[in-house]
This record gives C-alpha cells, structure tokens and sequence, in this order.
C-alpha cells in the first residue's frame, strides 16, 4: 500500500516509545510557603519542642554575633554568619536522628554546632590552622563545603549506599539559593531521584548570592518548583518559622527514611548581616528591606508564640538569654587561645603513606624549621 | 601441583578479570557509570559484571560525570569502594571539580579521618581513529593535583594487577587505561598477579647501553619497536616503563639513565606543560654529571588534538623518536 492509498485508514497516535510519567500535581509546592506559628496549625505543636528550638535560636544567634566579633578581634579569618537563618539551620540539625548525615555548606556551621559538634572544632576552617577541624564520623557531619553544591552528590551516595547495605540512614544536604544554579545541584536531585535515595535537600533562600539577587538567578516559579522537573516533590515554608521548617523537614526525613525518596524544601529566609564580615550589604540592598524582616525575625515569631501561649515567661527568656551569654563566653575563652601549629602536619595525610617525593619534601621543611631554630637560638 | 595454562589475553580482558576479582573479593567494590550495566561499557571492560553482581553492584548512571564521582564520593564515605568508568578521557573534565576540590584532598581535609578508597578508570589517548574530544592525553592534569595516585598499565598482566591494587588502595587512583591498547595480547597467567611490579615502581621493559627512552602508557609499545630499529643504527636503547606517574620512581629512571647517560622522554601528551618537562627536569636535577646531552622529549604537539586522518603526524612515531635519539651529541664520543 503506498502512502496515498493509507489516507483513508491514518489515525494520529503516539509515538511508540512514549508512555505517560509521573503525574506532576502531587509534587507541585503549594502556592504560599507553609507557616505553623501564628497560625492554628501552632496549637498542635509540641511545647516542649518548641521551648527547645527557641532556646537554641536564641544561642545560634549568640554564636553567630560571637563569631562576627571574632573576625574583629582577628581570631577568625572571616565568617560568613547565619544571622536571621537560625531557624533553618537549627531544625536541620533537630530533624535528624543520631545515626543520620548531615551535609553542610559554608554557612551552615551553626547547623554543625546544633547537630553537637564542638564550635571550636567547626570554626577551624574559618580560624585557618585547619580546613576540617571535626572528625565528620563522630556527629556524621560531612566537611563544610567552601565549593558550591558540591556536597550534594555526596549526600545522594551516602544515603544510597546506605540504603544497599540495608541501613535506613537519612542524609540532610543544605545549600543556598545561588548553589541551585550549579551543575552539581541539578546532578545531585537528578541522581537522588533516579535512585530513590533516601536525600533531603534543604535550600535556603536568603534572597542574595553575596549580592546577586534571586531574580538574576533563576527564572523558575520558585526554587521548590525544580524538584518536579527531577520527579520529586518541592516543598515551600517559611524559612523564619522554625516550628514550620522543622515539621516540614521531620516530615521530609520520615519520607525518605520509608523509602518514598528525595524530597527539595525550599526555605525563605533573609540573611540580615552582609555576606561575610568582608562584605558590605549596602552596596546591594536598602535598609527599609533589611527592617522589613527584622519584623519578620524567627527569634521575634517564636517568642511571640510562645509569649501568647504562655508557654514561656520572663524567666525563661532570661534563661534563654543566660545559655547564650555561657555558650558564648566559653567559645570566646577557647577561641581567644592560640591554636597549636606543628608545620610537619602539612606533609601527614596527603596519602595514606607519603610518595617518596613528599618525604623529600618533608624533609626540606624539618632542616629549614631546625635552621629557622638554631637561628633563633644562635 | 596444577599447572595453569598461560594464554594470551587481550587487555580489556585483562581489565574485565580485575574487576570480576575484586568485586567476588570484596562486597564493598561497586562499579558505576555511563553504559557499564546492560551494555558492558562501550569498550566492554565491564562486560557481564552486572549479570553477575546485580545492577545494585554495577550500575549504569545517569549521564553526568560530575554526578557520577560525586555520588562516589558519598558511597565512598559510607564504606563503600567506588570503581568509576569516565567512558573517554575527554568526557572526565566535568568531573574536575569533584576530583580536585574533594577526592583528592578529603583524606587530607579532614586529617586522615575521611580517606577516599575511589578508582577513577579513564580510556585515554589517541591512535584509534576517534573522532573530537575522543583521544586526548589528560595524563598531566590529574599529576598537577596533589593527593591522587595516577597510574597507567602498558601489558596485559599490568592492567591486571595494578588495577586490583588501584581498587585496594585506600588513596584515589586515577587509572589511566591505553585505549589503544586495549585489544593488545600478551601471554598472561591470570593466578600469578604477584608478578606485577607494585604501583610506584617503574619498570625496564628492554635493558639497553646507549640511551634510555622514559616512557609510559600506549607509547610504550612504539618505543619498543624504535629500539629494535635503533640496532640498524648501532643503538642499544634501554626502554623504562614509567608505569605510575603519581607517585613517580625516581630511582629506577635515574638508575637507568646513569648507566646509559642519554634520555628521551616520550609521550602523546602535549610537550609545553606536559609531563616530559618534569621528568626531564628531575632527571637532570638527579643525573646531571652522568648526562652526555640533555634531556630531550618527543611528544604530541601543542596543539588541540587533531582529526582522526591527520593523527598520525601527531603522534610520537618510531622516526620522530630516532630524530631525538640521533640528537643525543654521539659525535662528542667520537
């Protein structure tokens, strides 16, 4: 039969590979970014946790003014502060159970120091004597990561090898709004995805990368909007309200951990202070923006909360305020000693055992250290 | 007693047999990748793994090289032994950043705590027709980063045994594989790796008096045969088999080279930047009062690796070799 003679019988069909796929309505984010406190919603929320959160907000915003003055006072190389995220980056850390990952970025050591790895340990990066002062095993605390999004394929690996060695471990991997613009953010969602790995991506949008706008970012609905392009669901929540932002991370942690895969959580959050202690915010953004969310501070949203429900008084904000100053005051004491260098360390755990070219090298450095000593004392 | 029969094997069998071995020796070895599952890899090397294993132990990934180290990088951490194919050298550059600013400094980022037992395979090299980006010698950036092995077999019985030691070592190893000679045969008895120079060690391929040819990889072969040519010249050309770049044997190259005192450094790698300027520079640092002429090197030119018809202008040939030999000031003997 020739073309001509077919006309008649032609119904347009498919073609034969496609097959519908997933539908895409179920992992759509919801139009407005869920919120608990000051809403119903809150009434159902564990006091007890709640206190807790809002004590650790109080400290995380101590240990984030703390480490900006240690920058002053030359103790810190710099830092970039997580002041006004302290929400998000405490109900990361409270989401998780112990024998779960978490994978920071370079902004995330408050989610470290609340995932209880030692404060003076995790600002070693910043302080310079060393780039990962934690041994990541003790709290699985992955190595904070300076490049961007990079540590996001490791949080997929992690959790799908932990997956086929039968543990039902959950990795948590933060990251900000400019990292979504990475290759590895997309690689990273898209492997998370394809396998089911059990991954929660948590991205803050503070709503600048250093002083990059949101809106030369990405042209996308909103970042939550890119999981359904990987077949994953996005969630949106107010990165400020930290009873919201953990409940939708506990849930997002549960999922992964029975099996129902990755999930992406978009938090809207705004960094009050400038990017780092070396950056000035002014050059970018107005002052009436940076008010217009101190109103919206998750220290205020919570204590308003609890305020109104008369689930904290007075004694208890000042108790809050006492753990800080402690908390605080110890990390200051310790930072303020100096650190101790020893220069062969540069040469111990390039490899597993040196190359006969490191030893060379190592031993250059020990006979100009002893030439640098005898100088000294000669 | 049992007698093995010694048959000839070509490398890709070689290779396969490596990883049937190691992953049968070790439940924490995973091979991932483009294509490595059903198809076996385009060059085959993985062929029957995941029939074998299961495609939770051999496992095709998505299309994205940085993703696929990166998720080794994670597996690696959580105790697993990653082996990963980059399908050509030219298709691993996506996955530069995870190999430099991770893989090879995690052990030393986190003082030893967090080392990274991850095998990097990577079919390199030219000479087998390969259309762009297809046959490039990216040998001397990964030598440029610290805190990676970089190894390449030149036999049959290498391939085998260093790539069982790649996968055992607790360091990254990027493993550099010939694709050019990946259909070579040798005799090879499989139950003998013990055999096998360990990684670090060069290897004198041909003992000769005259010169040595420093070389490594799929120009091994070609120096081979230039120093048979060479006996036309009166040349008895001693060939070292460099074998690892990273970390390099210094003692075996210049030993050589002080019995001979004349060097040439050949490889397909571009001369400006490549790994000729810094083996002769340690030479000369080593053998300088043994030297009767300098170093000298034949490489690929510097230029962006040519069309598949125009390739073997390119590519270190037994004449180019014998030009550099014949440059070695043999007249100052006279």
């Amino acid at each position: 039969m020739t073309v001509m003679e077919q006309r008649g019988a032609y119904k347009p069909s498919p073609p034969p590979a496609w097959q519908p796929r997933t539908d895409p309505a179920p992992l759509l984010p919801d139009s407005e970014p869920h919120r608990v406190l000051g809403t119903e919603a809150a009434a159902k929320a564990d006091p007890a946790l709640l206190r807790t959160l809002y004590t650790q907000l109080v400290r995380g915003r101590r240990y984030n003014a703390q480490a900006t003055a240690l920058t002053k006072q030359g103790r810190l190389a710099v830092y970039p502060s997580s002041t006004g995220q302290e929400a998000c980056e405490v109900a990361a850390a409270l989401a998780l159970e112990e024998r779960d990952w978490l994978f920071p970025s370079y902004r995330d050591t408050l989610a470290a120091v609340a995932r209880g790895v030692d404060p003076v340990e995790t600002l070693t990066l910043l302080r310079g004597d060393w780039h990962t002062g934690y041994d990541p095993y003790e709290h699985r605390v992955a190595p904070l990561s300076t490049p961007l999004a990079t540590q996001l394929p490791h949080a997929v690996g992690l959790a799908h090898a932990a997956r086929l060695k039968g543990d039902d471990v959950v990795a948590l991997a933060m990251v900000g709004d400019g990292g979504t613009s990475e290759g590895d953010f997309h690689e990273a969602l898209n492997f998370a995805a394809v396998w089911q790995a059990p991954v929660v991506f948590l991205v803050q949008n503070n709503g600048f990368a250093i002083s990059v706008p949101l809106a030369k970012q990405t042209a996308a609905p909103s970042l939550a909007h890119k999981a359904v392009g990987y077949g994953m669901p996005g969630r949106l929540v107010d990165g400020n309200d930290a009873a919201a932002v953990h409940e939708v991370l506990t849930d997002a942690v549960r999922r992964a951990r029975e099996g129902g895969g990755p999930t992406l959580v978009e938090a809207i959050t705004y960094r009050l202070d400038a990017h780092t202690n070396a950056d000035d915010a002014t050059r970018y953004r107005g002052a009436d923006e940076v008010d217009a969310w101190r109103d919206h501070d998750p220290i205020l949203l919570l204590e308003r909360e609890l305020t109104e429900r008369g689930l904290i008084d007075e004694d208890a904000v000042e108790a809050a305020r006492q753990d800080a100053e402690a908390f605080a005051a110890a990390l200051r004491e310790r930072m303020n000693q100096d650190p101790v260098l020893d220069p062969m360390d540069l040469f111990t755990d390039v490899y597993a055992e040196p190359t006969p070219q490191l030893r060379e090298q190592r031993a250059q450095l020990r006979a100009e250290l002893e030439a640098e000593q005898e100088g000294a004392h000669g | 007693m049992t007698t093995v029969a010694v048959k000839p094997a070509t490398m890709a069998q070689a290779l396969t047999r490596a990883l049937r071995d190691a992953m049968a020796a070790d439940p924490a070895v995973h091979v991932l990748g483009e294509d490595v599952g059903t198809l076996g890899g385009v060059f085959r090397v993985t062929d029957g793994l995941a029939k074998e294993f299961g495609e939770d132990r051999c496992t095709d990934t998505p299309l994205a090289e940085a993703g696929i180290l990166g998720t080794a990088v994670g597996m690696a951490m959580y105790g697993l032994r990653p082996v990963v194919e980059m399908q050509f050298d030219a298709f691993a550059y996506p996955a530069f950043e995870q190999l430099i600013s991770h893989v090879s400094r995690m052990r030393n980022r986190t003082r030893g705590t967090m080392p990274l037992p991850i095998t990097v395979r990577v079919p390199y090299g030219g000479g087998i027709g390969g259309v762009e980006h297809h046959s490039d010698s990216s040998e001397a950036y990964y030598m440029a980063t610290p805190g990676l092995h970089v190894v390449t077999p030149a036999t049959v019985a290498d391939a085998y045994g260093m790539l069982r030691e790649a996968i055992a070592s607790d360091d990254p190893v990027v493993f550099l594989e010939p694709k050019r000679l990946y259909w070579s045969k040798d005799s090879w008895n499989p139950e003998e790796p013990s055999t096998v120079e360990p990684i670090g060690r060069a290897s004198v391929r041909r003992t000769g008096r005259s010169a040595t040819l420093i070389t490594y990889g799929p120009s091994v072969p070609v120096c081979l045969e230039a120093a048979e040519a060479a006996r036309a010249e009166g040349w008895d050309l001693e060939v070292v088999d460099l074998r690892s770049l990273v970390p390099f044997d210094d003692e075996t190259v210049c030993a050589s080279v002080r019995r001979t005192g004349r060097a040439v450094v050949v490889h397909e790698s571009g001369g400006f930047g490549g790994p000729g300027g810094e083996i002769a520079a340690r030479v000369t640092e080593r053998c300088f009062h043994h030297l009767e002429a300098p170093v000298l090197r034949v490489a690929g030119f510097d230029i962006p690796y040519p069309p598949p018809m125009l390739e073997r202008h390119h590519l270190p040939g037994v004449d180019r070799i014998l030009d550099a030999v014949a440059r070695l000031q043999w007249e100052a003997e006279g």
